[in-house]
C-alpha cells in the first residue's frame, strides 16, 4: 500500500497501475531501456508531454545516461521529416517508440509493425487509423488520446455565463486534432443551448484576425487544444480584453497564460499518463493488449485577473471548487 | 547509421526524387521558378488518399492524382502566360489556393491510409519486409520515370521545350509555340510532384495537408546537389543526378542527425538543410577557381 500511495502522489490517475509497475519496475531497473520520442513540432505543450514521459521513467528507477537511453527529435512541422525520423528510430532499435501528435504517430505506425509504439496527444486514434478498436488495439501499438473533456468545458462555461448562446471557436482547419474537437463540440453544443461560431486561422499570423472576426458574433471565445491557436494565444487574449469577450481554454496551461478558466489536464500530465503506459511495456506487457487510454484530469484552473480584464465574474461556487487559482 | 535508417533515407529520397525531377523540369528546363510544388505535393497525397478511402483502385487513384497535379501546373502556367503575372507570384498564388483546395478534397486535414490497400500492398506478400519492398518498388518506378522523361526531353518536342527555357525569343523565331511548351512543361512537372505526393501517402500511410511545407526547398536541394556532383551535358546523366542528389540529401540529413559527435539537435534541422543547400550552391564556384589554379600551375 505504501508504494501505491507514493506513486499516486505524482499521478492523478492510473496510480494503482503505476504502483504495480513500480514494484516490478525496480526489479527491471538494472536492465537498460531505450525510449525514443518524436513530435511533429516543438511547442510548449508537446515539450511538456515529453518531459512528463521522462519524469515518470526517472521516478521509476531509470536514469538517463545510465540505464536509460532517451532520444528526442522534432520533425519541425514537416511530415516528410517525421517519416524519416520514424525510420531512423526503428533502425536504431528501441524498446518503446513514443510519437507525439497524429502525423508523427501515423508515420511511426507505417514504419514498423513489430516495435512497440505508444502514441500520445492524438485526439482521434480511430479516425487516424492507428487502432481499429481502442479497447483492444492488437498489434504493436497503443497510446493515449488527448480528447478534451468537452462536456465538462460546456458545463463550466454555462456556469460562468448562464445567458450566453454563442461560442466563438478559433481553430486551424489544417490541424487534424483541432478539427476533430470543433466537429465534436458543434455536435454537442446545442444540448447546452450553445451555437458554435467558427473562425479559421490557418497560420499563427491569422489568429488575431480570426479572434477579431468573433467580436459581435460570439458571446465568448473557447480556445481548443489547437497548436496554432495556442501558440498565438496572446492575440486571442488581447481581443478578449478589448471587446470584453471572456476567453476559455481547453488546456490548463492557457489559463496560466491569461484565459479565464478551464477544467481538465495539462500536457505534462498527458506525458505522465503516457509514461505509465511506456513503463508497462518496459515491464513486459504486450502493447496490443493495453487499451488506448483517454487522458483524464479534473483540475479546475481559474484566473481572476483575466476574468476581471474580460469583464466577467467568477461564480463563488467555481471559486470554491478551483484547484488552482492563478495569481 | 543502421540498415533500416539507410533504407528509410533511400525510400524517402526516392519519393522526393520525383519532386526533384519535377523541379528540374520547371526551374532548369523551362527556367520557370515554380513554387506550386508546395501545393501539388499534398494535392497528390490528398487526391490519392481520398480516392483510395472511398474504394477506388489505388493505381487509378494515383493516376488521377497526377492529372490533378497537372491541372495545378496548368493554372500557374495560365496565370503567367495569359495574364502576364510574374511566374514566382503566379506559382505562390496557386500554392496558397491549393491549401484550401486540399482541405476541401480531404474534408479534413488528415486522411489515414494505414489500414487501406495501396499500390504496394500486393508486393508485401513476396517474402520481403515492408522496409525492403518500399525502396525497391520506388526504385523501379524511378527507373521507368527517368527513362520516359529522358526519351521525352531528347525528342523533337522535348528539344523545343528546352529551347523555350533557354531562349524564348530565339525559340519563337524558330517557330516554336512557347506558351504551349510552358503549359506542357508545367503540367508535366506538377504531375510528377503530385505522383511524389501520392507515393508519400501510400508508403507512409497518411495524407496530411501540412506535408507540402518546404517541398520546393527539398526538390531544389536535390537538383543542385546532383548538378554539383555530376557535371554533364548528357540528359540521361542529368536526370539520374537529380535522383541521386535527392537520395544523398536524405542520407546527409540522416547522418547529420545520427552523429552525436556533431552535437546537432533536432531543432537544428532547418539550419542543416539550409547549410546543405548553400554548400551545394557554393561548391561549383569553389571548384572553378581550383581548376584555374591547376591550369595556371601547368602553364
Amino acid at each position: 500500500m505504501a508504494f501505491i500511495g507514493k506513486a499516486a502522489r505524482g499521478m492523478s490517475v492510473m496510480g494503482a497501475v503505476a504502483g504495480m509497475c513500480l514494484s516490478t519496475g525496480l526489479a527491471l531497473a538494472q536492465d537498460d531501456a531505450s525510449v525514443a520520442v518524436t513530435a511533429i513540432v516543438e511547442h510548449p505543450a508537446l515539450d511538456a508531454a515529453r518531459d512528463g514521459v521522462l519524469d515518470v521513467l526517472t521516478e521509476n528507477g531509470y536514469t538517463e545516461g545510465e540505464n536509460l537511453t532517451f532520444i528526442y527529435q522534432s520533425a519541425q512541422g514537416n511530415p516528410a521529416t517525421a517519416a524519416q525520423i520514424a525510420r531512423q528510430f526503428v533502425g536504431q532499435g528501441h524498446h518503446v517508440l513514443v510519437p507525439i501528435s497524429t502525423p508523427s504517430a501515423q508515420a511511426m505506425a507505417s514504419a514498423t509493425q513489430d516495435m512497440p509504439i505508444v502514441f500520445t496527444a492524438v485526439t482521434d486514434p480511430v479516425g487516424a487509423q492507428l487502432v481499429s478498436d481502442p479497447d483492444a488495439p492488437g498489434g504493436n501499438i497503443t497510446g493515449l488520446s488527448d480528447m478534451s473533456p468537452l462536456a465538462d468545458h460546456l458545463d463550466l462555461i454555462r456556469e460562468f455565463m448562464p445567458d450566453a448562446t454563442r461560442i466563438g471557436v478559433p481553430y486551424n482547419p489544417g490541424e487534424a486534432n483541432a478539427v476533430t474537437l470543433v466537429t465534436t463540440l458543434s455536435e454537442m453544443a446545442p444540448e447546452w443551448g450553445f451555437n458554435v461560431v467558427e473562425a479559421a486561422a490557418p497560420r499563427s499570423a491569422d489568429v488575431l484576425g480570426a479572434a477579431q472576426s468573433l467580436v459581435g458574433e460570439a458571446d465568448l471565445i473557447y480556445v481548443p487544444t489547437d497548436n496554432t491557436i495556442v501558440s498565438a494565444l496572446e492575440a486571442v487574449l488581447s481581443v478578449g480584453q478589448d471587446a470584453n469577450l471572456p476567453v476559455f481554454s481547453g488546456d490548463t496551461d492557457s489559463v496560466e497564460r491569461g484565459a479565464v478558466a478551464t477544467v481538465g489536464f495539462d500536457y505534462y500530465q498527458i506525458g505522465r499518463q503516457t509514461g505509465d503506459i511506456v513503463l508497462r511495456i518496459l515491464n513486459g506487457e504486450d502493447p496490443g493488449s493495453i487499451p488506448v487510454t483517454i487522458a483524464s484530469g479534473s483540475d479546475l484552473f481559474v484566473n481572476p485577473a483575466a476574468a476581471e480584464a474580460m469583464g466577467i465574474e467568477i461564480p463563488p461556487a467555481v471559486m470554491d471548487r478551483a484547484t488552482t487559482i492563478v495569481e | 547509421m543502421s540498415t533500416f535508417a539507410f533504407l528509410g533515407a533511400i525510400e524517402i529520397g526516392l519519393v522526393f526524387a520525383l519532386v526533384a525531377l519535377g523541379v528540374f523540369l520547371s526551374f532548369r528546363i523551362l527556367n520557370f521558378p515554380d513554387l506550386t510544388v508546395d501545393g501539388s505535393f499534398p494535392l497528390g497525397a490528398a487526391v490519392t488518399a481520398t480516392l483510395i478511402v472511398s474504394g477506388v483502385n489505388p493505381w487509378l487513384a494515383t493516376a488521377i492524382a497526377m492529372v490533378a497535379g497537372a491541372c495545378a501546373g496548368l493554372v500557374t502556367a495560365f496565370l503567367n502566360v495569359r495574364f502576364n503575372i510574374l511566374h514566382l507570384l503566379a506559382s505562390i498564388l496557386t500554392m496558397i489556393a491549393l491549401y484550401s483546395i486540399n482541405l476541401r478534397i480531404m474534408g479534413r486535414p488528415n486522411v489515414a491510409l494505414l489500414q487501406q490497400e495501396t499500390v504496394l500492398t500486393p508486393f508485401y506478400n513476396l517474402g520481403l519486409t515492408q522496409a525492403e519492398v518500399k525502396p525497391i518498388f520506388l526504385a523501379v518506378l524511378l527507373v521507368i520515370v527517368v527513362l520516359l522523361l529522358w526519351r521525352f526531353l531528347v525528342s523533337d518536342f522535348g528539344l523545343a521545350m528546352r529551347a523555350t527555357g533557354a531562349n524564348p525569343r530565339m525559340a519563337r523565331a524558330q517557330g516554336i509555340a512557347t506558351s504551349g511548351q510552358i503549359y506542357t512543361g508545367m503540367a508535366l512537372s506538377n504531375a510528377l510532384v503530385a505522383l511524389a505526393g501520392a507515393m508519400f501517402a501510400q508508403t507512409n500511410g497518411f495524407a496530411d495537408v501540412t506535408s507540402g511545407v518546404g517541398t520546393i526547398v527539398v526538390g531544389l536541394a536535390a537538383v543542385i546537389l546532383g548538378e554539383t556532383l555530376f557535371r554533364s551535358r548528357a540528359m540521361l546523366i542529368i536526370l539520374t543526378a537529380c535522383v541521386i542528389g535527392s537520395i544523398l540529401y536524405r542520407v546527409a540529413l540522416a547522418l547529420a542527425l545520427n552523429t552525436p559527435a556533431l552535437g546537432l539537435e533536432a531543432s537544428d534541422l532547418q539550419l542543416v538543410t539550409a547549410v546543405l543547400v548553400i554548400v551545394a550552391l557554393i561548391l561549383p564556384g569553389v571548384r572553378n577557381p581550383l581548376k584555374s589554379l591547376i591550369r595556371g600551375g601547368k602553364s
